[in-house]
């Protein structure tokens, strides 16, 4: 897979697109909950983003897993 | 020459007791502000003890066959569907066929969660052009708050009752009516949504009551998965069929489960607001009853033209999902 700079950027412009945040809001650190502001809902939508976009199926269990845009990097960079 | 179903009736009925979310606040721990940003609810109607299902059907009916002009002797079959059925059975067709007319009319009830409306406007379309039936009913009642767990935080704002009734009329030569459906149904999720409790599997007995085995039971987040993707497959699958594409799409009348399904939808195809009805926050989601409530609303308010592709959508338990793509007009 691409490297983590190209997957974070493609990242950080899906979650922009889907919560409407600013760009400088998404830093790797930021919980999609607590600073992104995000509900449940929300982030269901933003994981059928993720998984259209790098083509790849997010089980639940892992998906429960991610709350942070680091973890999103991280999951896609080991499985897409 | 080419017969297709046409539209000559519709009809709906809403029970007048209002729930608001401020109500629910009483009976269980939420807020309206967590009610309108995650399903966009803001009340619903809920059907009295002494109503039900077939009731409300009946009404819907009633009404449905004022506005195509006809009376209920005129009718050779009855489709109804429904996920709370007066009585597992008799149907709630032959209920609602008995307070309608003396005369017998047969019918049956359908059951494919939410969607059983689209499922009732295809089979009825069905039997039209098989040539053997001219007026049929279609009803789409429920009775959800029946089945609403009010324990059940997650489940409890969500649903109302109420009915609403098609007359599909035989027209042998004509550019409107049903120009294509699309049914689907896929059991590997028949967990998500699901009455667990008073079927074959699990009948009724102390424990089955004391565990709430008889209340619906939904996983929230996983049938919004379904739902989002569901949605948008339906309405470009059955305006595939037709030979249409979303562009030629004038009126999207969705099934109103949460406006968070609709929204997404409505980013995705890109639509402007006079290109959708949505009324779910009066309403809630009163399953098979949403489309034709929503249509009506929309006809009411001079939404609907003669000519128009209108895309009726849902998706629901089994899970089954489906649209029928109608050219507006009798």
């Amino acid at each position: 897979m691409a490297n983590k700079e190209q997957v974070f950027d493609k990242v950080k412009e899906i979650i922009v697109d889907q919560l409407g945040v600013d760009e400088e809001e998404v830093t790797s650190e930021a919980s999609f909950i607590d600073d992104l502001g995000a509900d449940s809902l929300d982030i269901v939508e933003l994981i059928m983003a993720l998984e259209e976009e790098f083509g790849l199926e997010i089980p639940d269990d892992e998906a429960e897993k991610i709350s942070t845009v680091h973890d999103a990097v991280e999951y896609i960079r080991e499985n897409a | 020459m080419i017969t297709r179903a046409v539209v000559a009736g519709l009809g709906t009925y809403v029970p007048e007791a209002v729930l608001t979310n401020q109500d629910l606040e009483k009976i269980v721990e939420t807020s309206d502000e967590w009610i309108v940003t995650r399903t966009g609810i803001r009340e619903r109607h809920i059907a009295g003890n002494d109503e039900t299902t077939s009731s409300m059907a009946t009404e819907a009916s009633r009404r449905a066959l004022r506005d195509a002009k006809i009376t209920a002797e005129d009718l050779d079959f009855i489709v109804c569907a429904t996920n709370t059925p007066d009585t597992i059975f008799p149907s709630t067709a032959a209920r609602v066929q008995h307070q309608l007319t003396e005369k017998p009319i047969p019918g049956f009830d359908l059951q494919a969660g939410c969607t059983g409306l689209i499922y009732g406007m295809e089979t009825a379309s069905a039997l039209i052009k098989s040539g053997k039936y001219r007026n049929i009913l279609v009803i789409g009642a429920d009775k959800l708050t029946s089945i609403t767990d009010y324990e059940d935080r997650t489940t409890a704002v969500l649903f109302g009752d109420a009915a609403g009734a098609f007359v599909l009329q035989a027209n042998d030569n004509t550019e409107f009516g049903i120009l294509s459906s699309y049914l689907q149904a896929d059991g590997r999720g028949g967990d998500l949504l699901i009455q667990p409790g008073g079927g074959s599997l699990m009948p009724a007995s102390k424990e089955s009551v004391e565990t709430r085995q008889h209340y619906l039971k939904m996983n929230g987040n996983e049938t919004f998965r379904f739902a989002v993707k569901a949605l948008p497959e339906a309405v470009e699958e059955g305006l595939k069929r037709a030979g249409l594409e979303v562009g030629d799409m004038d009126l999207l009348v969705p099934h109103q489960a949460n406006l968070r399904i609709i929204d997404a939808a409505v980013r995705r195809f890109e639509l402007s607001p006079e290109r959708v009805v949505i009324n779910i926050d009066r309403y809630g989601n009163t399953s098979v009853a949403t489309i034709p409530l929503a249509l009506q609303e929309a006809r009411m308010e001079g939404r609907l033209h003669d000519g128009d592709v209108v895309v009726l959508c849902a998706f629901g338990a089994g899970l089954t999902w489906g649209s029928n793509v109608i050219r507006w007009g009798r």
